[in-house]
């Protein structure tokens, strides 16, 4: 794998002359457990510009997930600063958190997590129901973010009736769909077979770059993590390796270089 | 977000899981259907006594005359000739809780008209004018005797509603000869019907004549059987009461250590109490059925409860794209307040469909009031609040992290 190695200069960073979307200053997480304190993050320093797609990658235990949690405004640092939109939102309350998560971030999980027995259109319409927005703009909204990620014709669907490639389509379509700062996916093809996971990376690649949405992705698979156009590996809670991907793979071309199947089969899941 | 779309989102979560959301309810239909039954029935009890209550007369008391007790033999109450008319203008005169008496002589006797003949249960009563008024009951046709008819001793008679049937089958009575133990009176009215006495006997089958008619031209006595006193209220009954006795005593000129030679029966007094026990068992139904509405309370807290850990992944994902903790709070409150309340809707129809069988089939008289209607919303709304509210906080207070990680 040929990568260049971009060497992070571990310094306070000014958030208001920087123009990054995402900074991390000196962010340290301590987990109590018990008598036991769990050091999950140590002075990580990190930023992400609007329009990257970064992928975060690091084995369990490495601090990946609680990066993405802190990043996500799921979780605040112990120590450190965190500044979203040059936002310092390390110091927020929980329901300016939650409004910070409404607002400017949409989430992607492994496990899709759409709410059951409710159909596709209404699990995107959530966000905007939880920003007060009008009946009209959420069914027009939420059809038109389905329509980005090719649902189109499936938006009364429930969940158990849609494949899994679907499912996190959906789930993708409702992160977007409040126009957010940054779409955070957790393992979002974790649960999918190799050609729904290049189908799924597709969406992303094309909302990163027709869209200029940003995008920071964890996973574990360096296969889906070149996709990205960056990657920043944790290990034992400190940033290990940041750097550019030179040639990024196109989920595109190779979707079109494998053989065509019935998108009825899906179906079948 | 505001609370019409909270409103939204809770019946949303409700209607997606429609089996839980409605034995959820049924704990309170069973609960508010059960209270508004047995207040139906025990309020239809209570009303049942109050008619007969107002049955009874206007305040009414009797004075029967005392039982005979010469030289060894014994008589029932109103066996011994002791009351005489003057002791009826006296009572009326005398005693300042008194509104109206009435002297009663009591006869029987056979009743005769064209080639029907009739013997009647309740008796011959000879009464004065003011019948009417101390039993509040008027004549239906025709009119009640007068002053002048009780002064001259008239022969003209009122009859009850089944001798009016019996006797004269289908003719108008009124204006009509009838003979009375063989003596001919014109029938001048008939009496409104009045059914059954708390003892189950016809209060209609009966014959209302002068007493003075009944004195002289039936019996030949001078003495009078009981005296109908009506009291100026029903708390004035038990005044009226004490004024009698002793108005009484001083009239038949009784000494210190004498039995009474009469008895006072203050009819209102019986059916108070009787309202009482009736009462007592409204209240009786009323907790017993509160208990199962308790019960379904803390039904739909259980279910909410389970609900909450069951929907642990859902909060996580409201909590992610950006619900606050008050609007899962709202959302939880407001979900078990609609369980509870259409709950309860359904319960009050559920209840006045069990009382209107109950009154059907068991021929029990029922009074579904609105009070009970009323209360029961009340108590849904506060059932749906206080068993909601500790779920909806536990809700509102889980962990957006580890209510995503809960498998």
């Amino acid at each position: 794998m040929e990568t260049q190695v971009i060497t992070e200069p571990n310094i306070a960073i000014d958030p208001l002359v920087s123009p990054a979307l995402i900074t991390l200053d000196h962010v340290h997480k301590i987990y109590q457990m018990g008598d036991v304190e769990i050091h999950a993050l140590r002075a990580v320093s990190l930023h992400i510009d609007r329009g990257e797609f970064v992928a975060i990658m690091g084995a369990s235990g490495s601090g990946k997930s609680t990066t993405m949690n802190i990043l996500g405004c799921l979780d605040k640092p112990t120590r450190g600063h965190y500044f979203l939109d040059g936002q310092d939102v390390s110091t927020l309350s929980r329901d300016e958190l939650a409004d910070i998560r409404n607002r400017k971030i949409g989430f992607v999980f492994q496990g899709f997590n759409l709410l059951s027995r409710t159909s596709a259109l209404e699990n995107v319409e959530l966000p905007m129901l939880y920003l007060g927005i009008k009946t009209a703009e959420r069914l027009e909204r939420a059809t038109e973010a389905l329509g980005i990620v090719g649902l189109s014709e499936r938006i009364h669907n429930m969940p158990n009736q849609l494949s899994g490639g679907q499912q996190q389509r959906v789930a993708i379509a409702r992160s977007l769909v409040n126009d957010p700062s940054i779409i955070l996916a957790d393992e979002p093809t974790g649960n999918l077979d190799s050609r729904t996971s290049v189908e799924v990376m597709d969406v992303f690649q094309r909302l990163n770059e027709e869209r200029g949405i940003t995008i920071a992705l964890v996973t574990h698979e360096p296969d889906i993590a070149q996709y990205a156009r960056r990657v920043i590996v944790f290990k034992d809670g400190r940033i290990k390796n940041d750097y550019m991907v030179k040639q990024p793979r196109s989920a595109r071309e190779e979707l079109e270089s494998l053989p065509p199947i019935e998108d009825d089969e899906e179906d079948d899941e | 977000m505001n609370i019409l779309l909270t409103f939204k989102v809770a019946l949303r979560a409700l209607s997606r899981n429609k089996l839980r959301s409605s034995l959820t309810m049924l704990g309170i239909i069973i609960g508010v259907g059960a209270v508004i039954a047995n207040l139906a029935i025990g309020q239809g009890a209570s009303a049942q006594i109050q008619s007969q209550i107002a049955n009874l007369g206007n305040n009414m008391l009797y004075v029967m005359s005392g039982s005979m007790n010469t030289g060894g033999m014994r008589g029932g109450a109103g066996s011994s000739n002791t009351l005489i008319p003057e002791d009826a203008d006296a009572i009326e005169r005398e005693c300042p809780s008194v509104k109206m008496v009435s002297p009663g002589v009591r006869a029987n006797g056979q009743l005769v008209f064209g080639n029907q003949n009739w013997v009647a249960s309740s008796q011959i009563q000879g009464t004065n004018e003011k019948f009417p008024d101390i039993r509040l009951w008027p004549v239906s046709t025709g009119e009640f005797f007068t002053e002048g008819d009780v002064r001259t001793a008239a022969r003209v008679c009122v009859i009850g509603k089944t001798v009016a049937d019996n006797l004269f089958a289908g003719t108008d009575p009124v204006g009509l000869t009838m003979r009375i133990r063989n003596l001919p009176f014109r029938v001048i009215g008939v009496l409104t019907t009045k059914g059954q006495n708390q003892y189950g006997q016809d209060q209609d089958d009966t014959v209302i004549v002068p007493y003075t008619t009944a004195q002289k031209k039936m019996l030949s006595i001078t003495h009078i059987n009981q005296i109908m006193v009506s009291a100026i209220s029903p708390a004035a009954t038990f005044t009226a009461e004490k004024q009698i006795t002793e108005l009484l005593r001083q009239r038949h000129k009784m000494g210190p250590n004498q039995e009474n030679d009469f008895f006072v029966r203050n009819l209102t007094d019986v059916a108070e109490a009787a309202d009482q026990s009736s009462k007592i068992f409204i209240n009786l139904l009323a907790s017993i059925a509160s208990v199962s509405l308790l019960v379904g309370g803390i039904g739909i807290m259980n279910i909410m409860l389970v609900s909450v850990t069951e929907r642990t992944r859902e909060i996580g994902i409201r909590m992610a794209i950006g619900a606050r903790s008050k609007a899962i709070r709202r959302q939880f409150l407001i979900e078990s307040v609609t369980l509870s309340v259409v709950g309860g809707v359904i319960g009050i129809a559920v209840g006045v469909a069990a009382s209107i069988i109950i009154s059907k089939w068991l021929t029990w008289p029922t009074l579904i009031s609105p009070v009970s209607i009323f209360a029961s919303v009340i108590f849904s709304v506060l059932v749906g609040v206080g068993f909601g509210y500790y779920p909806a906080r536990k809700a509102a207070g889980l962990d957006p992290i580890d209510a995503l990680r809960y498998e």
